[in-house]
């Protein structure tokens, strides 16, 4: 019987709207199928895209020939870079380098890639003349793995590379002209030599993780039309409107006042919404055909449009013999594909905590962004953590038992403290690294004896921690509106793309302000109405928009407070807000509402709060990549499990998985521990099954029939979630993100559970029954042949 | 440079669809949920994978629940489809849609009616289900966000729900 159990950790607000328990405020909606998508949006004379796709990985394009597919009757056109030139003359973009054309112009560099674009009403015509499209390649030598691309010299992805600049962590980037290294980052933290030299054992292993996809049930999704006035209405499933704005403003060097960019709820997001996808060409497409268009993404395309890197780790640890860690020195290359989208962000934000939360003396580590042939990479749950935690916490299992260590024993001796300086020189605060780990121990009763099975069903128990750094530095922007009736709308560009920020939005403004969460609105994303911020990622939103969401609704509570004062004659420190209302010390209560009619003489007028929060940041020291303020908080998640594995088949089942995470404060206790679970499982199909398997740059498996999800039979046997709360100095209440922190620990953690239980290791994802199996065999001095 | 859209053709169905009877003119290669959320404008049915796998676009079909969007809207005729919104009570919420609500049994909310459909199927078939019953009879049906637990969560309370 499954269970999920209450939290560790009891969060107390018994009184506000904080820490309620509070229903999903759109959970009515989505129950009923009224929920709003841009998924379901058509509009009248909308025309329907369908793209024609590259079939080489490395090509130069010798020519493309349209003219069949246009004559198909019922096509409105054909669209080739060349038509895209007319309206945008330098067609490159993306968040960290400008290097990804609107349509290829004269190469490709990965299968998938759009060469052109079929436009009808109908969108089966569109479909079926796509395949009339003749495109003549020159064959070029095309580059797949990371390490590969990294030392090749021959098969060069991208001849200039240009960056962006947009973002102010991504100012520092370099690019290697005339190499497939997009971008690296280097970290020199204290005498890495010296400090090996002093360690008693030093342990070199490479681990690898395969490339994986996000797969959001909706589809990518976005409809562009030109307004009445000429300007661009994008309606779009992004998780970044801000930035799609700027950038299709950019692009086609209008002001940002031209450019209108909405959305609706997200039927998910994981990453594979973010920055900018397909909003650069629809505007495009808009605009030379005057028309409202619409491109719709099927599942197989969202393979060929952005996944999670494949990584590979090579990490190098000092210990002394009392199993102190002295010494790391950690390489990793990330496969970026052929566009670097946000993947330079993953290279440094990743690349400097493959310390893991641990206190090192002395620290090296490299990050290299590489690009190969392959679909694009980008952000995706975990910004690349969980593929370095793969690597740090399979290793520290290694060292442990090579030690004779407990493996928690070996964690509790070198994990982080608070007051400590992490590796970049950032010192830890208000992070719960002892406290994850211990309730970890807890729930897992690691201190109890553990029936390892027998016969050919042996079972074995694991555990894992990781550490992520909040992307920064940040910029949310909120306002608050009190209407003239009193009841309150909060303005913020927060997706809720189903982690449920509406609700903690709500909780946050509706804690300020004396009010109940019900009854506040949220205004969805919409540049024309919400304010700027930056993108909904990372687990940044609850710490960022929610401080901005805090700040702007105490700023329209003073001024509420302010005109209230001025009507009674009473000292606004003397005035109580609740209940929508002011209270006053002579027992008087005045509504918002009656407050502001007393002002206009009538139900007339607004109050309008604003908010912004910026989060200190100090830039890396180009020399050592150390900063003293490199993130605003730290992510603490651990897992447990508890496997049983079948020596007959190497299949891995879970019996047992523990979840815990560090929120800081719940908002909403109900939704943290749905998405540390939701986190959890998601990294359990990276873990256990899911591969985006290549064939020459091709996906032989890009469907969700060949691409298989978890589904309701994963459930482990017991799945129990524990919410620990350290409260951080300067996050909303005290929170901090949440999440991504589920997915840090699980890959190692069943990596350990499968050498606990039948003693041998895997060093590449997914744990395959095939791998396990394989690696049993060669233990047991059996060829693979035997098996 | 002959193709079939030049000889692109209507025909007239009936659809009888929440029980409300529906004459269109549909072409015949129109899958079902093209025709539910295009023509009638039933978009609680959502289209993910588009090959039967995901069951976002699950509806019932004389009562049996099937993927919309390996179906024709021809095939349809003569036969009884039920979407999410003929499951949902002119006011307020069933009891099953309750107990997603109270259980958090949704993230995302794209699987949420699919899984609703299909769950409502069961316990019209088995009030009193196992929750082994519960996996099986939603196990066609995908969800990305939730982790799965606390939609057989609210499945069982459901159960429970309309026993007391």
């Amino acid at each position: 019987m499954s269970k999920v159990m209450e939290p560790g950790v009891q969060s107390a607000a018994p009184s506000g709207q904080v820490g309620r328990p509070v229903k999903r405020l759109e959970s009515a909606a989505k129950v009923t199928g009224r929920a709003e998508y841009i998924h379901n949006l058509e509009l009248p004379g909308m025309l329907r895209a369908k793209v024609v796709r590259s079939t080489v990985a490395h090509a130069r394009i010798r020519g493309i020939d349209t003219s069949a597919a246009k004559a198909l009757p019922g096509v409105y056109d054909v669209i080739t870079a060349e038509d895209i030139l007319k309206v945008i003359p330098d067609p490159y973009y993306g968040p960290a380098f400008h290097d990804q054309p609107i349509l290829a112009i004269d190469k490709v560099r990965h299968v998938g890639e759009p060469v052109a674009v079929v436009l009808a009403t109908d969108v089966h015509v569109a479909d079926q003349a796509t395949d009339l499209v003749e495109v003549e390649y020159e064959e070029l030598e095309p580059v797949f793995h990371e390490v590969e691309a990294y030392k090749s010299q021959t098969a060069i992805v991208h001849d200039v590379i240009r960056p962006a600049g947009t973002f102010a962590d991504l100012k520092s980037l370099q690019p290697r002209n005339k190499t497939n290294v997009a971008m690296e980052y280097h970290l020199r933290n204290g005498d890495v030599d010296a400090a090996f030299a002093k360690a008693d054992y030093v342990f070199e292993h490479t681990f690898r993780s395969q490339q994986v996809n996000h797969l959001p049930l909706e589809p990518t999704v976005t409809v562009a039309q030109l307004t009445d006035t000429g300007n661009l209405l994008i309606h779009t499933s992004s998780q970044s409107p801000s930035f799609v704005r700027i950038e299709v403003a950019r692009l086609l060097g209008w002001p940002e006042n031209k450019v209108r960019v909405r959305t609706a709820y997200l039927g998910g997001g994981f990453g594979a919404k973010l920055y900018i996808k397909l909003e650069a060409l629809v505007a495009a497409l808009a605009l030379i055909t005057q028309r409202p268009v619409r491109l719709s993404l099927t599942m197989e395309e969202q393979f060929y449009t952005i996944t999670r890197h494949a990584a590979t780790v090579t990490i190098r640890t000092g210990v002394t013999k009392d199993g102190r860690i002295v010494a790391r020195d950690c390489k990793t290359w990330w496969n970026g594909g052929a566009y670097a989208d946000i993947g330079p962000r993953v290279t440094q934000k990743s690349g400097f905590t493959a310390a893991g939360p641990y206190d090192i003396e002395a620290v090296s580590l490299d990050s290299y962004a590489v690009y190969t042939n392959l679909p694009p990479a980008g952000a995706l749950r975990g910004f690349g953590i969980p593929q370095l935690v793969w690597a740090y916490e399979s290793q520290a299992d290694i060292i442990a038992r090579e030690l004779g260590m407990d493996p928690l024993e070996f964690r509790r001796k070198n994990i982080l403290r608070n007051g400590r300086p992490h590796a970049t020189g950032t010192i830890l605060e208000d992070a719960g690294t002892v406290e994850v780990l211990e309730e970890l121990a807890r729930k897992m009763n690691w201190d109890q004896p553990f029936d390892r099975g027998s016969g050919t069903i042996r079972r074995g128990r694991g555990i894992a921690i990781g550490v992520k750094a909040a992307v920064s530095p940040t910029t949310s922007v909120a306002f608050v509106n009190l209407y003239s009736d009193g009841s309150c709308g909060v303005y913020c560009g927060t997706v809720d793309m189903g982690q449920g920020s509406d609700t903690a939005m709500a909780q946050i403004a509706a804690d300020v302000l004396g009010l109940r969460a019900e009854d506040v609105r949220i205004i969805h994303p919409d540049t024309e109405v919400t304010p700027y911020d930056m993108a909904t990622l990372g687990s940044r939103s609850t710490f960022h928009m929610g401080n901005a969401v805090r700040l702007a609704a105490e700023d329209a509570k003073q001024k509420i407070v302010a005109m209230c004062a001025e009507q009674t004659g009473f000292d606004p420190a003397a005035l109580v807000v609740r209940d929508g209302g002011v209270a006053t010390p002579d027992g008087s209560f005045f509504t918002f509402g009656a407050i502001l009619a007393k002002r206009h003489g009538m139900q007339a007028g607004n109050v309008l709060g604003v908010g912004s929060y910026f989060p200190y940041y100090e830039k890396p020291n180009p020399e050592t990549g150390m900063s003293e303020h490199i993130t605003p908080y730290w992510m603490v998640g651990g897992t447990g499990v508890e496997v049983e594995v079948d020596m007959e088949t190497g299949k891995v089942h879970i019996t047992r998985l523990v979840t815990v995470g560090d929120c800081g404060k719940a908002i909403n206790p109900g939704i943290v521990r749905r998405q540390l679970s939701g986190a959890s499982f998601m990294q359990m199909g990276f873990t256990l099954f899911e591969e985006m398997v290549f064939d020459e740059g091709q996906v032989v498996n890009a469907s969700m029939a060949d691409y298989k999800i978890p589904g309701f039979w994963d459930l482990p046997d017991i799945n129990e979630v524990s919410i620990v709360e350290v409260p951080h100095r300067n996050g909303p209440f005290g929170a901090k993100g949440i999440g991504e922190t589920g997915s840090l620990g699980l890959s190692p953690a069943v990596a350990n559970a499968i050498y606990d239980a039948i003693g041998v290791r895997i060093y590449e994802t997914p744990l395959t029954p095939e791998k396990v199996l394989k690696a049993l065999r060669e233990k047991q001095g059996q060829g693979w042949e035997d098996a | 440079m002959m193709s079939e859209v030049q000889t692109k053709t209507t025909v007239r169905v009936r659809l009888n669809v929440n029980g409300a009877v529906h004459e269109l003119d549909v072409e015949p290669r129109w899958l079902l949920s093209d025709v539910l959320r295009h023509q009638l404008g039933l978009t609680g049915t959502h289209v993910g994978c588009e090959q039967g796998v995901c069951g976002a676009c699950t509806v019932l079909v004389d009562g049996k629940p099937e993927r919309s969007c390996l179906m024709f809207a021809v095939q349809a005729e003569g036969h009884e489809v039920t979407t999410i919104e003929g499951l949902t009570p002119a006011d307020g919420l069933s009891p099953l849609q309750e107990a997603f609500q109270e259980h958090h049994a949704l993230q995302c909310g794209f699987c949420t009616p699919g899984m609703v459909v299909t769950a409502a199927a069961l316990l019209r078939d088995r009030p009193n289900p196992t929750e082994e019953e519960v996996r099986e009879a939603l196990s066609g049906n995908v969800c990305r966000c939730t982790g799965y637990q606390f939609i057989v969560d609210a499945v069982l309370a459901a159960a429970k729900e309309g026993r007391s």
